[in-house]
């Protein structure tokens, strides 16, 4: 695929304040934020914090869920999925990163439907890069670019706790 | 005289070309990284055992043998929940003492299980070696998709017990490098003991010790890289971790041993020998412990015992072996 | 026939010979040696040059499985195996089913050999009836049926006093004993060196005491009776330290060892591989060199192959439950050969311990060219090198520990009493 002149990465912390402000009218004032590691488990608990109202926050680890087990065996670094809040009739944000080819969030969905019957879900994204594989979209995006299919983004945390969007090869 | 380079002795057995796990038959010999990986897998699985619906959808679909030829209700069991907490299928096979009674063989039992799409086999066996020989007829004969893990083959090894028991010291103590730990009862027919002083000196651990008398040491023992103690009270001074072993009923009178009552006076753990070693040293045992031969009932219910505990970290050690090797 | 095996390298140990030259058959005898005799013309000539032509090889032990074990192999297959191998003569031991402790088993086992018209087969005799420990065998009776010594084969005889009598019976008539020494207690469910290869590995072990243990018996009762005892299959150090004081001593000793004893020791088993397990079984790196410095310096006389052909079912097995033993009429002569470079021994002296020596201890007229001798010749390539292979064995025991290896040594021509029994 010929490269595209590149599109300039969104500042992170600039997109989690926008993102923040498109949920903070439209989010139940009492749902809970799930965060799908390790990205969307900093976004949840950043947006936790700045979205109006009472929001739980939980984390999700989705590599017992992923469908790509026979082909590519277990990911190594797999960690503890935390859910302390009751899942049944739940309103739920799931919150990552990067909304892609869908898969993850799939992936959510199921771990979460294994805690308990929510009686909502949403999902809320910092960057929507297009690509789906599943018919997935985001409820909130900060937003959208697309990227080579030989590149990834990725989020990162610096020691401040300050976010940063960058490209890594696939 | 050494084999030809190429020839199934040459290479570890339990690790695929890519230098992955893909049989889980001894902790000797195993890379630190892959022992700490499985270690690592497991913290995850801990957590679910403690939801309501404690399964994941890894293992959905894969048929997984439970090959017992040695009866045992216990490993059976958590070996059954790990898998079904895989979402795997689980079928239970107790061939019973041994499989020539039956006039079939232990690798024709094999062979037919496969045919019927077999992609594990956790076995137990008397025989040392055992899913070595299961493992290495799998790898001859190409069938590199059907995993074996050993559930305990003889005096051997037991490895997963191996597994559960650093994970269980990992999760009290930490780190490995700065332990003594002794291994106290009959080591000589412990497959537990084996695995368990493969783990720690892989993993580093400085001082691991055995403690028995004469006849439950095996010759050279010390070439494990263990010091022997016949002395339980010098053996147990400044210890971080004390691991009894069980001693089976046959062996408690005759040669080995005069009685269960002579064992207990000198190798039995008692509070007032439990506290020759360090304030937190925990007390640990594979079970079934037979109480008052090996250990004081005090000691067992006690604050140090992290017997319980290791029932359950069992299972998430399981979960991980068989989730790692199934997907190599 | 008259057969000229010519321009070989003759190495005949027990003449002393060594020297390239021509020999020459005739009537099923050896008729000249260098020197053809007056008139001399061949029927056929074998090319031996650069080939060695040595007495046809006498193996001191060698299970041919009948009567009663045929599943494991047969007379037939054997008889082949070990002209295949350069074995010209070779002595079974009783351990066969029935064990052979009566003069009509013995007979037909003979007959059936000679039938064949391959090597020469000698039996060893029972020394107690079904090798029970109990009853003494009819030596006598035994002995002129063709037993050329009394042995137990590889059951222990616990009751000293029936072990003293039975050498005091064997010593009346000149007979020879022959007695693998292993204590039945020490060595009890063991199926591996005590060690720490056994200790690794979980396998229950035989220490290197049951052995001394029961050399020192032996040897005691030796010492009392005056037999002439001959002691099979040695396997420790410390045993070998008692065979040289006791020969030291003057007592009437000789010894041999298992040829995979001298190559291999408790390491190889590996990850529990079954073709090294054996009986005895292999010890350690220490008791390997003794064995080896042993044979070279004569405190051990004789190499044997300790033929044992097992089935491939008795050794797909875990390995406690697999049938000790390892096939052998093939390998002795490579496997002697390796030997004798590794320790720097001459190739005379080698084949002396697989030759003229093995021949004395069976009192049988074999192992040398003298001539007059029957025609026994074993012509081989010391350089061939062979890469050992399932179909390359001729033997229906394809069990060894050396499969897949390269040998070196390869037999061209086997001759008994001066007929060509085997050529590649």
């Amino acid at each position: 695929m010929p490269s595209r002149p590149a599109e300039p990465l969104p500042d992170a912390e600039a997109a989690l304040a926008t993102l923040a402000e498109r949920m903070s009218s439209r989010v139940p004032h009492d749902a809970a934020f799930v965060g799908i590691y390790s990205g969307g488990a900093w976004l949840a608990e950043r947006l936790a914090r700045i979205v109006r109202g009472e929001h739980a926050v939980g984390f999700i680890d989705v590599s017992f869920y992923r469908d790509d087990y026979s082909r590519a065996g277990l990911k190594p670094n797999a960690r503890r999925t935390d859910i302390k809040f009751e899942v049944d009739g739940a309103s739920i944000v799931l919150v990552d990163d990067v909304l892609y080819t869908g898969r993850s969030v799939r992936a959510a969905i199921n771990e979460l439907f294994d805690f308990g019957r929510p009686a909502r879900i949403d999902l809320a994204v910092l960057v929507d890069r297009g690509g789906r594989e599943l018919p997935i979209e985001a409820t909130y995006v900060a937003a959208r670019l697309v990227v080579p299919d030989d590149r990834s983004i990725v989020l990162s945390r610096g020691d401040d706790g300050r976010l940063a969007l960058s490209l890594e090869p696939a | 005289m050494k084999p030809d380079a190429g020839t199934t002795l040459s290479r570890n057995p339990q690790l695929n070309a890519a230098g992955q796990l893909t049989h889980l038959l001894t902790l000797e010999g195993l890379p630190p990284a892959i022992i700490t990986q499985i270690l690592d897998t497991a913290d995850p699985f801990v957590s679910i055992g403690e939801r309501e619906v404690k399964k994941v959808p890894l293992l959905r679909g894969k048929a997984i043998f439970n090959l017992f030829f040695e009866n045992s209700t216990r490993t059976r069991t958590t070996f059954e929940i790990a898998a079904k907490r895989l979402s795997a299928d689980v079928i239970n096979l107790n061939i019973g003492a041994s499989s020539t009674s039956k006039g079939e063989t232990l690798l024709d039992t094999v062979d037919n299980l496969v045919a019927m799409n077999a992609d594990m086999f956790v076995v137990r066996h008397s025989q040392s070696g055992a899913p070595h020989l299961i493992a290495a007829h799998l790898n001859a004969t190409g069938r590199t998709h059907v995993h074996v893990v050993n559930a305990g083959d003889g005096r051997h090894a037991h490895p997963s017990q191996g597994l559960l028991d650093l994970y269980t010291i990992r999760h009290f103590k930490r780190e490995f490098r700065a332990l003594s730990v002794a291994i106290v009862g009959d080591v000589l027919h412990s497959r537990v003991a084996r695995s368990l002083i493969h783990g720690l000196t892989t993993l580093g651990t400085p001082d691991v010790r055995v403690i028995a008398p004469a006849t439950l040491l095996p010759a050279e023992v010390e070439s494990l890289g263990v010091r022997a103690y016949h002395d339980m009270r010098r053996g147990l001074a400044g210890c971080d971790v004390i691991v009894m072993l069980r001693l089976q009923n046959e062996r408690m009178k005759g040669a080995l041993l005069p009685s269960p009552g002579e064992f207990f006076k000198h190798y039995g753990l008692t509070p007032d020998k439990l506290a020759l070693a360090k304030p937190d040293a925990i007390v640990m045992h594979p079970g079934p412990m037979n109480r008052g031969v090996e250990i004081d009932s005090a000691v067992a219910d006690g604050a140090r015992s992290v017997i319980l505990p290791q029932v359950t970290f069992g299972i998430a050690v399981r979960m991980a072996v068989m989730s790692i090797i199934a997907g190599n | 026939m008259k057969i000229e095996i010519a321009n070989g390298r003759i190495v005949d140990p027990a003449n002393g010979v060594d020297r390239v030259a021509s020999l020459f058959i005739a009537a099923g005898r050896v008729a000249g040696v260098g020197t053809p005799p007056a008139g001399w013309s061949a029927n056929r000539t074998l090319d031996a040059r650069g080939l060695v032509v040595a007495p046809g090889l006498v193996d001191a032990a060698a299970r041919l499985r009948e009567p009663g074990l045929e599943h494991k192999a047969t007379l037939e297959s054997e008889m082949e195996a070990a002209v295949a191998g350069g074995v010209t003569s070779l002595a079974c031991p009783p351990d066969t089913d029935p064990p052979l402790d009566e003069p009509g088993l013995v007979e037909m086992l003979k007959h059936r050999a000679r039938m064949l018209n391959r090597a020469n087969v000698y039996p060893v005799g029972a020394l107690t009836l079904g090798l029970d420990g109990e009853v003494l065998t009819e030596m006598s009776e035994l002995a002129e049926a063709g037993c050329v010594a009394f042995s137990q084969g590889d059951r222990p005889l616990v009751d000293t006093q029936v072990l003293m009598r039975a050498m005091q019976y064997a010593r009346t008539f000149g007979h020879r004993v022959w007695l693998r020494p292993e204590d039945p207690y020490l060595s009890r469910g063991g199926v591996a060196h005590e060690g720490e290869v056994a200790t690794r590995l979980g396998l229950p072990a035989i220490p290197a005491i049951a052995e001394t243990i029961a050399l020192s018996t032996i040897l005691s009762l030796v010492r009392r009776t005056g037999v002439s005892m001959h002691l099979c299959r040695l396997s420790s150090a410390e045993g070998v330290a008692m065979l040289r004081t006791a020969k030291a001593e003057g007592l009437p000793v000789s010894a041999d060892v298992a040829i995979h004893h001298l190559h291999l020791c408790d390491v190889d088993v590996g990850w529990f591989d079954t073709q090294a397990h054996l009986r005895p079984p292999l010890r350690g790196d220490r008791d390997r060199d003794a064995l080896r410095r042993a044979v070279a310096d004569g405190t051990i006389d004789v190499i044997c192959s300790d033929h044992a052909p097992v089935d491939d079912d008795a050794k797909q097995l875990p390995f406690g439950e697999a049938e000790p033993g390892a096939t052998g009429l093939e390998l002795l002569l490579p496997l002697t050969l390796k030997w004798a470079r590794e320790c720097e021994v001459t190739l005379a002296d080698a084949l002396a311990r697989i030759t003229s020596r093995p021949a004395a201890i069976l009192g049988i007229p074999a192992g040398t060219l003298s001539v007059g001798a029957a025609a026994d010749v074993c012509v081989f390539d010391a350089d061939a090198d062979w890469r050992l292979e399932r179909r390359a064995l001729v033997s229906q025991g394809k069990n060894t520990p050396f499969l897949g290896h390269e040998l070196v040594g390869r037999v061209r021509w086997t001759l008994v009493a001066g007929d060509v029994v085997y050529e590649r």
